[in-house]
């Protein structure tokens, strides 16, 4: 009995040893670089099916137990959390997370694409930041959001992102005309125009003379308070009261100007407006 | 303490929201959920845009199980969009090819709004989810795992409703 004791001892130890051999098992990295090679060593022996799941993405193939499973490059490029299992034996699943590559490519937009000049925080720009393979890089990442107008650099602010996006607001440039509005992300470039138009006109001043039997009336050319010529196709209206009468003309900005021609009576007021901008009054006298 | 006025209504509007979706989410195989009552920007978020928000998010967890459970990517589009519906579809005509199938019981949602772009085109949440996963091999329960992760997404509005246009899981 005595002797007996320790032969047991060791045949249960040789049997847990080869029982630990024969129990499949891999070493799984919990992270890996999407459409990265990376390797797996695997215990046991035989032949096993690898379940790689995700909602990104899925693998399933046979490989072989005690060698190193090779997962090649761009066989998992879908950044996200999966489950790796080895099906039909007792391992347990394994978690782990492939995660995004660097920075490849922005998912830019500026908004509005038509502002008015001189607009305080008139501009918005949202930029998501991707990988090659359209995985979002939530690293933080610095981007640059540059406003130009004419090739001269208006405004240029930096943020950096946070779970992917990073955004800006800017103040429209004081002269019309297209702006680029870009974002850089480590060299990448993503470019939108906006356009940055008068804003309404600062002041309306008129002159006014006699045109046969009628009066001719013209505007100055119109400008906003940054002195940026009013679109053309502005409505002007110029009003005349006469004896508790009243005739409105509306006239379209042509060439920054606007020209109409009222009936002539003789004490006339005639006042010109536009949007919300009152003009000079003329009192008409024969 | 007092909340601002604006807060309160928003309170009781999201509150009053979530009570009515509530007895639905205590259904048998629907998920637990909670929103982090936390700030978004820079946009103001109106309660009713909130609610809008997670119900739609909600409502894309199911069509992702019931499109992976059934390897059906045309159950996706009403719910999903762009790089997220494109991702999606792939995953499942790889199972098909494989003649796998996959089934995600999503059990909690903790929801947490981050983000809600300037001119009101994209919304951004994180999501720390769990679900089980169960594996079948042409329709062989190969394994069952539940799994603990944390989601971001970015939703974004279309005609009638927010789709998900990103859904990627954040490292641990």
């Amino acid at each position: 009995m005595r002797r007996g004791l320790p032969s047991l001892l060791i045949l249960l130890a040789a049997l847990a040893t080869l029982a630990s051999a024969q129990t499949p098992s891999f070493d799984w990295p919990k992270h890996v670089t999407a459409g990265k090679e990376f390797s797996v060593e695997t215990t046991g022996n035989g032949k096993a099916v690898l379940y790689i799941i995700g909602v990104g993405q899925v693998v399933g193939r046979e490989v072989t137990l005690g060698g190193r499973i090779v997962i090649a490059a761009d066989e998992l490029h879908n950044a996200g959390h999966y489950t790796a299992i080895l099906a039909g034996n007792a391992s347990e699943p394994v978690d782990f997370d492939v995660l995004p590559q660097a920075p490849e490519s922005l998912s830019f937009l500026a908004k509005p694409s038509r502002v008015a000049v001189g607009l305080h925080d008139g501009i918005s720009g949202v930029a998501y930041v991707f990988d090659s393979f359209q995985n979002l890089v939530l690293a933080p990442t610095d981007v640059s959001f540059q406003l130009s107008v004419g090739g001269a650099v208006q405004r240029t602010i930096s943020a950096v992102t946070r779970d992917g996006v990073a955004w800006v607001r800017l103040d429209s440039a004081p002269k019309a005309g297209a702006a680029q509005f870009d974002a850089h992300v480590d060299g990448i470039v993503e470019r939108r125009i906006v356009q940055q138009v008068p804003g309404d006109p600062c002041s309306v001043h008129m002159s006014a003379r006699k045109a046969g039997e009628l009066i001719e009336v013209e505007t100055d050319p119109l400008r906003d308070c940054k002195g940026n010529a009013v679109p053309d196709g502005t409505i002007v209206t110029f009003t005349e009261r006469n004896d508790g009468a009243e005739s409105t003309v509306d006239a379209p900005l042509k060439r920054g100007i606007a020209r109409a021609e009222l009936p002539e009576h003789d004490g006339a007021v005639i006042s010109v407006a536009t949007g919300v901008v009152l003009g000079n009054e003329i009192r008409w006298r024969q | 303490m007092s909340l601002p006025g604006s807060i309160r209504r928003g309170a009781i509007v999201l509150g009053l929201a979530f009570a009515l979706i509530t007895p639905s989410l205590c259904a048998d195989n629907q998920p637990g959920v909670t929103v982090a009552n936390s700030e978004v920007g820079p946009r103001t978020l109106e309660p009713l845009t909130r609610t809008a928000v997670i119900r739609d998010y909600l409502a894309a967890w199911q069509s992702l199980s019931q499109a992976f459970d059934r390897d059906n990517s045309s159950q996706l589009s009403a719910a999903f969009i762009g790089i997220a519906l494109n991702k999606l579809s792939g995953t499942i005509a790889e199972q098909e090819k494989l003649g796998l199938r996959t089934h995600y019981q999503d059990l909690t949602h903790h929801i947490r709004l981050t983000f809600y772009s300037p001119e009101g085109l994209s919304i951004q949440l994180l999501d720390n989810v769990e679900y089980d996963l169960q594996l079948f091999d042409h329709d062989k329960l190969q394994a069952t795992h539940h799994v603990q992760a944390q989601y971001v997404a970015v939703l974004t509005p279309t005609e009638v409703r927010w789709k998900v246009r990103v859904l990627q899981a954040t490292p641990e």
